[in-house]
């Protein structure tokens, strides 16, 4: 892949890409998480600065940002200086040392670049497909293996695999990201609240997370959507109900430190009220632990959906999502094996990349979670 | 299977998030005997389990209730006259109201009741009992499998950090957690079963075995045992192979990972260093000291994994068409047959939980430190 040659190089190309989605969150947290730099979520970007050799900040001569308002002497030492005069200037200097923590990473690259790549190919589905991924023809092209006019074959209906995986790229994303704003938010504030409140709120809460991290999800998501009806959406919300729990525990866990710190006691005597601080001064120093889990999660959802997929509870029989097309591709498994060979294979490189990207993004913005 | 590398510390610090607001009463037990500790945390272990179940079956009942195929339609079809509609729907116990269904639920489920499947037409529970000593049979071996390569290749891999067996437990691990079961149990089918001939086909035993075998236990293996079949029993394992080392890679790459990490822990600490200095062989150390101090934390991960084995045959069972409960359930689903998915459902989940909430009291018991504090 051509990750291997990017990842050569230390920042320039990657670092936008990464640096940008990161410092979306990050700089979030601005307006509470200057006040205790040098706290664990600050080691981030020390780590990344101690870690890293000096020989990197050669490479990224080509300065873009306008907003770089690079008083001494450039971005890259505004980026790392030691004693950052803005708000904004350390959660960027921060965003910019996780991003090379992580651009150093070159499997977490690796995984970056396939799923931006499997973002562009959903987008341009369209234009990238060469067959239609509905219509074939069948008389001529069923079941025909795997050759230049066909490159992964074609199905029972003469229908062109690839062009059928390409657009199936887009289920995947859909479930993806449903899943991720589904669930994230309610494990993000069930957790926060409990963690923050105490007492009984705290103790029905994590009884009820504890109830539903006991049950098996992907059962319990076959039963949910059996009740619901099989559907892609239905799907989703399945396995959006059996996905929240780990993240609500994450957030209670972090909430419970934070909970403690001078800052929240501060804007206590402020008079702030519960929900805002919740809101405005816990949440979004949960925010990148939880965004770490769900991205390592990713992979978790992928194989849900095509799981539910394979068992014909989840996209319906025109659409071609992926599971659905190995389903699909069992029945002529024996002879014709290329039918259920290629969405197989998307969908375990594509998993692949979310693992790898999420280790990644664990190592860079949460150097004590590694081991 | 995912969430679990956090989860037993995780429970300690919710337990010990949760006794934060009361110090004082959080200090006084420390000071009791150990008796009565442990009588204290096996009643909260059993409250635990009490509201779990009950959460269970909230759960699953109301996925019975709010599904939109209603279970009258079901019955009498949609052209009954309204009066058949009506009684059908007070037979069962529909007009009541949801908190005395619920309790009509609770105590026919207490009595092992599920209902009769539509589908086979037995009661549930027999169809349950029928079928799930073949799950058993293929999640045992595969954790057997799991466990018995697992545990070693992650001790390995600790203690040659960064070596060969480090970064095949690493890429086993990565690929573990990205292929879809189905797909590579189908692309397993296809090698050794289609092209090389190595294993048996899809089922429990061939169809010249079938008849012959008297299911006693249920467990085809330890009944071709008993009755001294031996061409039947090696027919079994020729099934049973492929799909047991399919689960039971997957719980190597879970098992192995978590080794690893353990043993690494233990290997840092001062202990270690010390039977060093005493002169004590590296292979005593490792096998004999540090692992088994990794093997409290490994018992609850070992249990957990069986636990997700049971669950995850679902999609192996399909795959295979392995006669167990998981079969059972997505052929149930696909013909709409509602009691035998919440039967199945929940007798799943029974096990689940209660091999959840072993391990979590497993750990606590094992692991003098968390008694101590």
């Amino acid at each position: 892949m051509s990750a291997t040659t990017e990842s050569g190089d230390p920042s320039p190309t990657p670092s936008p890409g990464g640096r940008g989605s990161k410092s979306a969150n990050e700089s979030s947290l601005e307006g509470s998480s200057t006040e205790q730099g040098p706290r664990d979520r600050g080691g981030s970007g020390e780590a990344a600065r101690s870690a890293g050799p000096p020989q990197a900040s050669a490479a990224p001569s080509g300065g873009r940002e306008p907003h770089a308002v690079g008083e001494r002497g450039g971005l890259i030492p505004w980026l790392m200086s030691e004693r950052p005069t803005s708000r904004r200037q350390a959660a960027w200097g921060r965003a910019y040392g996780a991003a090379r923590t992580f651009a150093r990473n070159r499997l977490a690259m690796l995984g970056l670049v396939i799923v931006l790549a499997l973002v562009f190919v959903a987008i341009f589905a369209d234009l990238l497909a060469p067959y239609s991924a509905y219509v074939g023809d069948l008389r001529t092209t069923r079941l025909l293996p795997p050759s230049s006019a066909h490159w992964f074959g074609t199905d029972d209906q003469g229908r062109d695999i690839l062009s059928r995986v390409i657009h199936g790229s887009r289920i995947t994303l859909f479930v993806v990201v449903l899943v991720a704003v589904l669930a994230a938010p309610i494990g993000l504030v069930v957790g926060t609240v409990a963690g923050y409140a105490g007492g009984w709120v705290d103790a029905t809460l994590m009884r009820i997370t504890d109830i539903f991290l006991a049950f098996p999800r992907l059962i319990l998501a076959l039963a949910f959507v059996a009740a619901l009806g099989p559907g892609i959406t239905n799907a989703v919300i399945a396995i959006a109900i059996t996905s929240w729990p780990p993240y609500a525990r994450l957030a209670r866990a972090e909430t419970l430190t934070i909970r403690q710190t001078d800052y929240i006691a501060a804007v206590q005597l402020l008079g702030a009220s519960p929900w805002r601080i919740v809101l405005r001064h816990i949440m979004p120093l949960c925010l990148s632990s939880v965004i770490v889990r769900v991205t390592l999660d990713m992979a978790g959802i992928i194989l849900t959906a095509a799981g539910l997929g394979f068992l014909g509870l989840g996209a319906q029989p025109p659409m071609p999502e992926w599971g659905a097309l190995i389903a699909n591709g069992r029945l002529y498994v024996l002879d014709q094996w290329w039918v259920a060979a290629a969405p197989g294979a998307a969908i375990f490189i594509v998993s692949l990349a979310f693992n790898l990207l999420g280790d990644g993004l664990r190592d860079a913005l949460d150097p004590k979670a590694n081991q | 299977m995912q969430p679990d590398p956090a989860r037993p510390t995780a429970n300690a610090t919710a337990t010990g998030g949760a006794a934060l607001g009361a110090v004082p009463e959080a200090v006084k037990p420390a000071s009791r005997n150990r008796h009565g500790r442990f009588l204290r945390s096996f009643g909260s272990f059993l409250a635990v389990l009490f509201l779990t179940y009950l959460g269970l079956l909230a759960v699953t009942f109301f996925i019975g209730r709010v599904m939109p195929i209603d279970p009258v339609l079901a019955i009498v079809g949609d052209r009954a006259p309204e009066h058949v509609i009506a009684r059908v729907r007070e037979e069962l116990g529909l007009n009541k109201p949801l908190w005395q269904q619920f309790y009509i639920y609770l105590s026919k489920v207490a009595q092992g009741d599920f209902g009769t499947s539509v589908l086979t037409s037995n009661p549930v529970m027999q169809d349950i009992r029928r079928t799930f000593p073949a799950t058993i049979e293929l999640a045992t071996l595969g954790i057997v499998i799991g466990a018995g390569l697992g545990v070693p290749l992650g001790v390995w891999a600790a203690v040659r950090r960064g070596g060969v067996v480090d970064q095949i437990v690493r890429v086993l691990g990565l690929i573990g957690y990205s292929v879809p079961i189905f797909w590579l149990g189908l692309m397993g089918l296809v090698l050794f079963y289609a092209k090389l001939g190595w294993v048996g086909g899809p089922g429990r035993v061939d169809v010249t075995y079938e008849y012959t075998l008297t299911p006693v236990t249920g467990f085809l293996l330890i009944d071709a045992a008993r009755a001294g079949q031996w061409d039947a029993f090696g027919n079994v394992l020729s099934h049973l192979i492929l799909p047991a080392s399919l689960l039971g890679y997957f719980s190597l790459a879970y098992i192995s990972r978590m080794t690893r990490s353990f043993m690494l822990n233990e290997l840092a600490q001062e202990y270690v260093v010390a039977a060093r200095a005493k002169g004590l062989s590296e292979t005593r150390i490792i096998w004999a000291h540090a692992l088994r101090n990794a093997m409290v934390p490994l018992v609850t991960v070992i249990a957990l994994s069986y636990a997700g084995l049971l669950e995850g045959s679902v999609l192996t069972e399909t795959v295979f068409a392995w006669p167990g409960l998981g079969l059972y359930i997505t052929n149930s689903l696909q013909n709409a047959d509602m009691n035998a998915v919440l039967g199945g459902t929940l007798v799943v989940g029974s096990v689940f939980i209660g091999l959840n909430l072993l391990s979590d009291l497993l750990y606590k018991l094992l692991d003098p430190r968390t008694r101590v504090r």
